[in-house]
């Protein structure tokens, strides 16, 4: 029971980017286009649940001083492999347009953040949990804001043109509305989380005075 | 090296290209620090200087160490070794960095000292060692072959960074005292604000 709240608690209650607010660099530069999305959060998911593994392992082996940096060392080994995996694998489209973001998952708050806050401190199988929980609910995050950003920018859902009245009216003279194609540019991806932190702040609230109205 | 190339490429970096509003790079210290002014200067002063010397410290191991044809003689070592190489020289560099201001420049190490250590994560830092050296087709790729091409490229995004800091700190300090929906107070409008500034930079476009 214990070990099933450590999972979900990264889903919901604790998810790093609508509640927690970390990570905002790739949850912005990657989600202009949901395919890309899900590839990112695909490698901090491989990269978390590893390093959650790794650390908690050698965890009573680290001297206190110096686990920063062996922390970094353990993320910067798997953020490689995945690097060089996706390179292989991937299809070279995505592959470039990730781009730096890739390597740049060793500063990412949320691998760097719950090794020294939950894998130093925890057994393997709950930090696989937590990394699992954790990178799952980055994911879904992720898929919401490039999901949104997609289908009001471009018209598209993983670049399958879906609805036919939302495109553009050169291509369809019958298109109801034109996509709003700064929704895939830098300023629209700045706008999109705004109002998603807002929604999710308002939920939270309205749940709060529910349970306050309950309590009295 | 040429001058009129060295400042066009200055201006891309620091106003057209903006590392924190086109190229999303360092959001987190972004929006951890520009509640006051003071600290938001401080950082941003700390961040120039950082970039700066990390861009020439990681250019020299890409250019002598790691790729192709480096002193080794061995094959092309960056895809493998990039990543970990430059965290940890950033890591240690920010370290000695410190170590430096605060045995020799104790004023400069006082204001900028808390702000030190938090560099090491800043994404922007690693970020412009990367794109000094990659190939991906969002660099400019001038870089890879002269060192000051490289530096100038950290300092103009460090200049970048904290000239969008400033901004946004003086956005933040009246938005305390303004009437704004509950549920958006906080980080919620400040990225609001940040959106209506990237619109705002989408005209130095027309610069380049």
């Amino acid at each position: 029971m214990e070990s099933k709240k450590e999972f979900t608690k990264g889903i919901w209650a604790e998810n790093p980017v609508f509640v927690m607010i970390l990570s905002i660099c790739p949850s912005m530069a990657t989600t202009s286009n949901l395919s890309n999305a899900f590839c990112m959060g695909l490698a901090v998911i491989f990269v978390l649940i590893f390093s959650n593994i790794i650390i908690s392992l050698i965890r009573k082996a680290i001297p206190g001083e110096i686990r920063i940096p062996c922390y970094i060392v353990v993320i910067a080994s798997f953020v490689t492999i995945t690097d060089l995996a996706m390179h292989a694998y991937l299809p070279l489209k995505i592959y470039e347009a990730l781009g730096i973001f890739i390597p740049l998952i060793v500063v990412n708050c949320i691998i760097l953040g719950r090794a020294e806050a939950f894998a130093s401190k925890n057994n393997v199988w709950k930090s696989f949990l937590d990394g699992l929980g954790m990178g799952i609910g980055f994911t879904l995050a992720l898929c919401i804001i490039g999901f949104t950003r997609e289908i009001i920018g471009n018209g598209t859902i993983c670049n399958y043109q879906i609805v036919s009245f939302f495109t553009s009216k050169n291509n369809n003279p019958n298109a109801w509305i034109e996509p709003i194609s700064v929704f895939s540019q830098p300023a629209g991806g700045f706008l999109v989380i705004g109002l998603y932190l807002g929604l999710f702040s308002y939920l939270r609230r309205q749940k709060k005075l529910k349970e306050v109205a309950k309590a009295k | 090296m040429d001058i009129s190339t060295a400042i066009s490429l200055a201006i891309f970096v620091a106003l057209i290209n903006n590392f924190v509003l086109a190229r999303f790079l360092g959001l987190c210290p972004f929006l951890g620090v520009s509640k006051k002014m003071d600290s938001a200067f401080g950082m941003g002063m700390a961040v120039i200087f950082v970039m700066t010397l990390a861009s020439a410290v990681t250019w020299l191991i890409y250019y002598y160490l790691l790729r192709k044809g480096n002193i080794f003689g061995a094959q092309d070592l960056a895809p493998v070794l990039k990543t970990a190489s430059y965290i940890l020289v950033i890591a240690a560099l920010v370290q000695l960095v410190e170590m430096f201001l605060k045995k020799n420049v104790p004023t400069l190490y006082q204001s900028l000292g808390i702000y030190l250590p938090l560099i090491t994560t800043n994404c922007a830092v690693l970020g412009v060692a990367l794109l000094n050296t990659t190939d991906a087709p969002m660099a400019t790729r001038i870089t890879q072959d002269n060192i000051f091409y490289a530096m100038i490229q950290g300092c103009a995004g460090g200049v970048g960074f904290t000239i969008v800091l400033l901004l946004m700190s003086g956005i933040r300090e009246r938005l305390e005292t303004a009437d704004i929906p509950e549920c958006l107070k906080g980080v919620p409008i400040a990225f609001i604000c940040t959106s209506l500034m990237a619109f705002a930079f989408m005209g130095f476009l027309g610069l380049s």
